[in-house]
């Protein structure tokens, strides 16, 4: 399968799915924020942006506009480089992670479709064979941003944000590696492409089914990774204003943002695609919608947490995470070792 | 829950529900405990569930709250104190106003000027009346001392303006000839609004 794929990945292929994957990615962040005000409005019984285009659907070209046109403005004591540099970090890694999530199944361009017509497509930008680690370590350079935002623009909110960050990133990542050992070890591979593989046989062949407190870990993890409530540390408004955002601006600022929604995206397609069958056929629907509504399953939990859950301090966040959430993953780890063994 | 139960003001007859407060654990074995049991309590999917409740009640059931303000705007208590009206009796149809002055005299920020003049047949005629919005602090007094219930606060509260100095002369204030019909009584300023008793709601801290 491995080797029949390869020739039809050529250098031209991937710069047209990079480029897809950047357009598509940055326009669903931007509807992502959309649907997030949409849902918690709703969940408060309001009705969130309703003016601009219908249903308010035109309120994210508004935001849009707005980003772009708006100053950019670099604090005076700020270190300039770094604080311009820190939001590109961010989006970038968010992105670049992006490259090693396969979210179609493969398929071929239909024949009518003039110049493309017929060229196999290979679901994913870079099966490379660590993929996995490539997406946790890319996620885990994603933290850069933050950390260095808040240190470079002399603002005592910031330096309270990334040290927040430090913490968050010392507490999560243990977690998040440790919890899908236990899916690795049953998969043999880092590939996400060989753990849609490994879930082939329907709803019952589901990871969450061997491994449901891995997936609760991992969810957990997550909602960590991409700074979610209840772990929204890093910039809990109540607390520390904006914590790491505070000084910026403009489009600077809308970085952090497009980045904060490409990772809770892929977050959601590493949960669907390693824990919820991926996208292989669900009975009668198709593969790429289902993996669709998975991802859009896992989005809208998070959305849903946010509107439900009260937010935790840093120091629980650390408790939680050493105290508890790692004991479990290891013990799981061991107890699949074991059953694997035996 | 009925209007009597909230004007019950004698505590000891009432039925109180006390807040159960665990003792707090001090050794380690209890707070594992306590973490455990909190854990599994399901406490956090009672959370998900209200808000998700709350959702589809809002989207199927009708229970969005949102006022569309520009478009639909909600009656106001009548102890609401806006923007003034001069009010007409209602067999004559002259203005109540009978030009005694007290209001210009009670007012508290100065800004009611008024001038009269008695008319031909030795009645007084209120000839200027002007009560600047830019001063006013709305705070009740001229409608509260005026005998003839003739300047009372109206239900105007849309009050911004591009000038400090916003006049309101009588005739903008005085009830149009004909409109004579919808003029709507003051009821005094403990008047409670009308629909007070549907108000009255069990404040929503149970789940
Ligand atoms: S409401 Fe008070 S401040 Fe305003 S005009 Fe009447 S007395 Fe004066
Ligand atoms: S107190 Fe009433 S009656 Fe007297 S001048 Fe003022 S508005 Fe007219």
């Amino acid at each position: 399968m491995e080797i029949a794929v390869l020739p039809e990945v050529t250098s031209a292929g991937v710069i047209i799915k990079a480029i897809i994957i950047l357009a598509i990615i940055s326009a669903v962040a931007g509807f992502g924020t959309y649907l997030e005000r949409k849902v918690l409005a709703f969940m408060q019984r309001r009705l969130g942006p309703m003016h601009v285009g219908p249903f308010g659907l035109l309120q994210i070209a508004a935001d849009g506009i707005k980003l772009f046109t708006k100053e950019d403005i670099v604090p005076q004591n700020a270190n300039k480089l770094i604080f311009q540099i820190a939001p590109s970090i961010t989006a970038a890694t968010a992105f670049i992670a992006l490259a090693a999530v396969p979210v179609f199944p493969d398929f071929t361009i239909p024949e009518w479709i003039p110049l493309l017509g017929g060229v196999f497509v290979p679901s994913i930008a870079a099966d490379i064979n660590v993929g996995v680690l490539f997406i946790l370590g890319m996620m885990a350079a994603g933290l850069y941003g933050p950390l260095l935002a808040g240190m470079a623009q002399a603002n005592k909110w910031g330096i309270i944000g990334s040290a927040r960050t430090a913490i968050q990133f010392l507490s999560y990542e243990v977690v998040t590696g440790l919890s899908i050992l236990a899916p690795i070890m049953l998969v043999g591979s880092l590939s996400l492409v060989d753990f849609n593989e490994y879930q082939t046989g329907g709803f019952a062949s589901w990871m969450v089914w061997q491994q449901p407190v891995a997936f609760i870990l991992f969810l957990i993890a997550g909602f960590a990774e991409t700074n979610r409530t209840p772990f929204d540390l890093l910039e809990n408004e109540a607390e520390v204003i904006s914590g790491y955002a505070t000084e910026y601006s403009g489009m600077r600022w809308g970085m952090f943002f497009i980045g904060e929604y490409a990772n809770m995206i892929t977050v959601s397609v590493i949960a669907a695609v390693m824990f919820m069958g991926g996208y292989n056929d669900l009975g009668f629907i198709a593969g790429w919608l289902i993996v669709i509504l998975k991802i859009a399953f896992i989005f809208f939990l998070m959305l849903w947490v946010r509107a439900s859950w009260p937010h935790i301090r840093p120091d629980q966040l650390m408790w939680l995470c050493w105290k508890v959430l790692m004991p479990i993953a290891v013990i799981n780890i061991v107890i699949t070792g074991f059953v694997m063994m035996v | 829950m009925s209007l009597e139960q909230f004007k019950n003001r004698s505590v000891g007859t009432q039925t109180y529900k006390m807040v159960d407060y665990e003792p707090t654990p001090d050794t380690g074995m209890g707070r594992f405990q306590r973490v455990v049991s909190r854990t599994f309590r399901g406490e956090l999917f009672v959370g998900l569930y209200v808000t998700m409740r709350e959702m589809i009640n809002a989207l199927f059931g009708g229970g969005m709250h949102t006022t569309k303000y520009p478009f639909e705007k909600l009656p106001i208590s009548p102890r609401y104190r806006a923007i003034h009206d001069m009010l007409r009796l209602l067999e004559s149809g002259h203005y109540r106003c009978i030009g005694c002055g007290l209001c210009e005299k009670i007012c508290i920020s100065d800004c009611i000027k008024m001038d009269t003049r008695y008319d031909e047949n030795q009645r007084k005629e209120v000839t200027e009346y002007t009560i600047n919005f830019g001063r006013c602090i709305f705070c009740g007094y001229c409608a509260e001392v005026c005998p003839e219930l003739a300047i009372v606060h109206g239900q105007r509260y849309e009050t911004a303006s591009e000038q400090r100095a916003s006049f309101s002369i009588f005739d903008d204030m005085l009830t149009p000839k004909d409109a004579l019909g919808q003029q709507q009584e003051f009821d005094g300023f403990g008047a409670v609004s009308p629909n007070a008793d549907d108000n009255i709601k069990k404040t929503p801290l149970a789940y």
